[in-house]
């Protein structure tokens, strides 16, 4: 049992690697820089690309090529980079183009301080896009989840044909720690659904038993159109409202009704607490052992920890939260997923602890916040 | 050969438009090459040349405005077979300007045309990056204040290999067409073009006109000698093919035996250039050769040769969960920057702490054990110093012991570097016991 040192943002590289991930660009900026390095060691030789982006826009916008040419593909950032990514994942969600996006997040706003770690994007990755469509996130907490969660968002780009987002932080991907990383058990790989044969090819039809086009790749036998307009089954532009909003809600509901298969989460439930931490992120590792702590003693807390976090697993909470009196969010930032949290339990005394100041929330002070109600 | 040209939707262009004309020539030009729709894939953005996908039975990939070249460039990498043909116009140029110039440094296996009507014909005739100042455009007075780019001029500095700027009613247009497509690298032509529906209302342009203007331009036409050199995507491949596979991390066995059984937090405090992250990194490999759980995070500024450089490391018999360090139970003080970075944390220290200073480093008041080391009397360089001071605890069997610290080094480093390592980690280790 050979133990290796890994930093998150390498798990990433590997888990994309693993996925079958054969394109990346990406623009160098801390703390993503490593996923670029990774990148380029692996794919030259393995028949991939990696390239350098002239900047954000570029380095997105040749993944979007790339993807629709058949390849899978991946491009990291962090926030200054994700504000420049943001007409592309709109492009990607409305013409249901597959890439992985990972966001590395660092403190905000604007280019902020780049070596220290923040969950600040978590809202902007929802809503960064024009139109305002669903997109997946999934957060990491460990060197092990950005490995394995990198190829769930693979899976789940290829499955739904939409952007999906690994949403890092600086203090997850510029960790390291011992990890197994070949006893790892990894989820299956899936690919791009192709059409049957036999049938004529309309690059956004939709079958009738399924909620996301079939995919065939620029370059193959049959020309493929792949356009940002609103458009019709056929790639071509259409002004036909029926036909428009359907279209719509198909991006919308392909997603959210899809959820509840890929809610990614590790509960921890104490039979007769009234609170249940709730948190995502680096923030689960001082959860878990304040979690810990609490099991001793004689007023035990639950805790959620969420590792997908788009869309909103709103059953999953729920449920997990039906015990619970008190909700407590914790979070790197001032409030964000603590929004969603409350539109979800409109019911429960829904109380969020958070700061923004580079450091990690520690567990003393979560320890401190559960104490006083 | 039959024409690519989508009979279902025929070009919608102002009657007049020198778009028109251009699309109907690009068909000629495929149907020469007898390329068939599938060879193709037409990269378009955003305005009245954007609409040029559409038009043809071929691969289409229409994009936001200035990005086509991004598209192009992933598409052509990924299907290195594809014909890939790009057509902007001079407003893309303008806000993809950076895209454009990357594109004729890369070299890759693209063709360029550049439909210039020299003004947004789309949005209400704005003027572009090719709008000359003296022109009447839908900007009021603010084309006069800006000079108006050659397109040319900067595809030749930037690298592209292949330049031709022409009029969209030059006779053998098709035969250029097919030339520049037939080159082996990325290839630019500047079709000059007249825009009936906006600009020429306000300004008298006709094929003339442009012939005259363009005569008194020096001529840039096809391979551009001086730019020659490999194409992109080949050359990729051909530097792609001499690299080696990189296998999985294979990871330390656990042989060795940890000095205690409780959770260590140890902080190296130094200068950038000092290997303090290397540093913390052998901590964790003699971690791991132990068995332990390791965690490292490391805090530096965003200079590179100054300012303080931090490296965190977490041993523990026990699954590490937070990883912060709140109270260490080593700190090594060997920079003075990185000692005032953390300055506040010396209060916190308790005597079970053990503190390894350089002589030359102030640190706070403590409680702390404090152990002092004259590297220079040893003459241990600065970037030595934290090695060796791992040397130090390794022989005060604190955290980590000597055949922790030998697995590690001898895990991550190879011969000459091995040997003066284990020679630096012995005669530090002799400086802790005198």
């Amino acid at each position: 049992m050979a133990i290796s040192l890994m930093e998150g943002n390498e798990a990433i590289a590997w888990g994309a690697f693993e996925a079958g991930c054969r394109f990346y660009a990406g623009y160098p900026i801390t703390p993503a820089t490593t996923i670029f390095n990774t990148m380029l060691r692996l794919l030259p030789p393995a028949g991939g690309i990696c390239i350098q982006g002239e900047d954000e826009i570029a380095s997105i916008g040749s993944c979007l090529g790339a993807s629709m040419a058949g390849l899978k593909v991946m491009t990291a950032t962090s926030g200054p980079g994700l504000s420049l990514y943001s007409e592309h994942i709109s492009f990607a969600i409305g013409s249901e183009i597959p890439i992985v996006i990972t966001v590395v997040q660092r403190l905000g706003p604007s280019t902020g301080s780049a070596t220290r770690g923040a969950d600040g994007d978590i809202q902007f990755m929802r809503w960064g896009n024009s139109g305002g469509l669903p997109i997946i996130a999934l957060a990491p907490s460990d060197v092990r989840d950005c490995f394995v969660l990198t190829i769930h968002a693979f899976n789940l780009a290829e499955e739904f044909r939409c952007p999906v987002f690994v949403a890092s932080n600086k203090e997850v991907s510029m960790t390291k720690e011992g990890v197994d990383i070949k006893a790892v058990e990894r989820p299956g790989i899936i690919d791009r659904a192709t059409p049957p044969s036999g049938v004529p090819f309309l690059p956004f039809d939709v079958a009738p038993s399924r909620s996301v086009p079939y995919f065939l790749p620029i370059g193959s036998d049959f020309p493929v159109r792949q356009t940002s307009s609103t458009h019709g089954p056929d790639g071509y532009i259409t002004t036909d409202p029926g036909q428009i909003a359907r279209n719509q809600a198909r991006l919308r509901v392909k997603l959210l009704s899809a959820v509840e298969r890929f809610s990614f989460h590790e509960a921890f439930l104490e039979k007769g607490a009234d609170t249940l931490v709730l948190t995502y992120g680096v923030t689960a590792r001082a959860a878990k052992d304040v979690y810990q702590k609490f099991k001793q003693t004689a007023s035990p807390v639950s805790l959620l920890v969420l590792k997908t976090l788009w869309p909103v697993p709103e059953t999953l909470i729920r449920e997990k939260a039906r015990e619970a009196k008190r909700v407590i969010v914790l979070e790197m930032n001032d409030g964000q997923y603590v929004r969603e949290v409350r539109r979800i339990l409109p019911e429960k005394q829904v109380d969020f602890y958070g700061k923004m100041n580079g450091k990690l929330l520690t567990p003393l002070e979560i320890q401190e916040v559960i104490s006083n109600d | 050969m039959t024409s690519l040209l989508n009979k279902e939707r025929p070009p919608v262009f102002c009657p007049g438009c020198t778009h028109d004309r251009i699309a109907k020539v690009l068909d000629s030009t495929y149907q020469h090459m007898g390329l068939k729709g599938n060879q193709i894939a037409m990269v378009s953005d955003i305005g009245c040349s954007g609409l040029f996908d559409t038009f043809f039975h071929t691969h289409a990939f229409h994009g936001l405005h200035g990005r086509a070249l991004t598209y192009a460039t992933g598409m052509k990498l990924a299907h290195p077979e594809l014909n890939v043909i790009v057509t902007m116009g001079d407003g893309g140029m303008g806000i993809g300007g950076a895209h454009f110039l990357s594109a004729c440094r890369r070299n890759l296996n693209l063709t360029l045309l550049v439909l210039n009507n020299f003004n947004f014909g789309m949005t209400g005739g704005q003027f572009s990056a090719t709008t000359p100042p003296d022109a009447v455009v839908g900007s009021g007075f603010l084309n006069e204040l800006e000079r108006p780019m050659d397109v040319c001029k900067v595809a030749v500095s930037a690298g592209a290999t292949y330049v031709t700027r022409c009029s969209a009613y030059r006779k053998d247009l098709a035969e250029e067409l097919e030339r520049a497509i037939r080159h082996d690298g990325f290839s630019v032509i500047d079709i000059w073009g007249i825009c009936v529906g906006r600009y020429a209302k306000k300004n008298r342009l006709t094929p003339k006109k442009i012939d005259e203007t363009l005569s008194a331009l020096p001529p840039v036409e096809g391979v551009v000698e001086e730019n020659q050199r490999k194409e992109y995507g080949k050359h990729y491949r051909e530097e792609a093919g001499t690299r080696k596979t990189v296998p999985l991390p294979s990871g330390i066995e656990p042989e060795c035996t940890p000095p205690g059984k409780t959770r260590q937090e140890i902080i190296i405090l130094g200068d950038a250039g000092q290997r303090i992250i290397t540093a913390g990194d052998l901590l964790c490999f003699a971690g791991l050769s132990a068995g332990l759980r390791v965690t490292q995070k490391n805090e530096y500024n965003i200079t590179v040769l100054r300012g303080p450089s931090i490296s965190e490391v977490i041993l523990s018999p026990d699954e590490i969960l937070f990883t912060g360090i709140e109270t260490p139970s080593v700190v090594i003080a060997i920079g003075q920057e990185g000692v005032n970075r953390r300055a506040q944390l010396f209060d916190r220290l308790h005597p079970g702490t053990l503190v390894i200073r350089a002589d030359d480093v102030a640190i706070p008041e403590t409680a702390a054990r404090t152990v002092t080391v004259d590297f220079k009397a040893q003459s241990i360089r600065a970037p030595e110093r934290a090695l060796a001071s791992l040397g130090i605890l390794a022989r005060l069997e604190t955290a980590i012991n000597i055949s922790m610290l030998t697995a590690a080094l001898k895990d991550r480093f190879r011969e000459p570097i091995l040997s003066s390592s284990l020679d630096l980690v012995r005669r530090a280790g002799q400086n802790a016991e005198s």
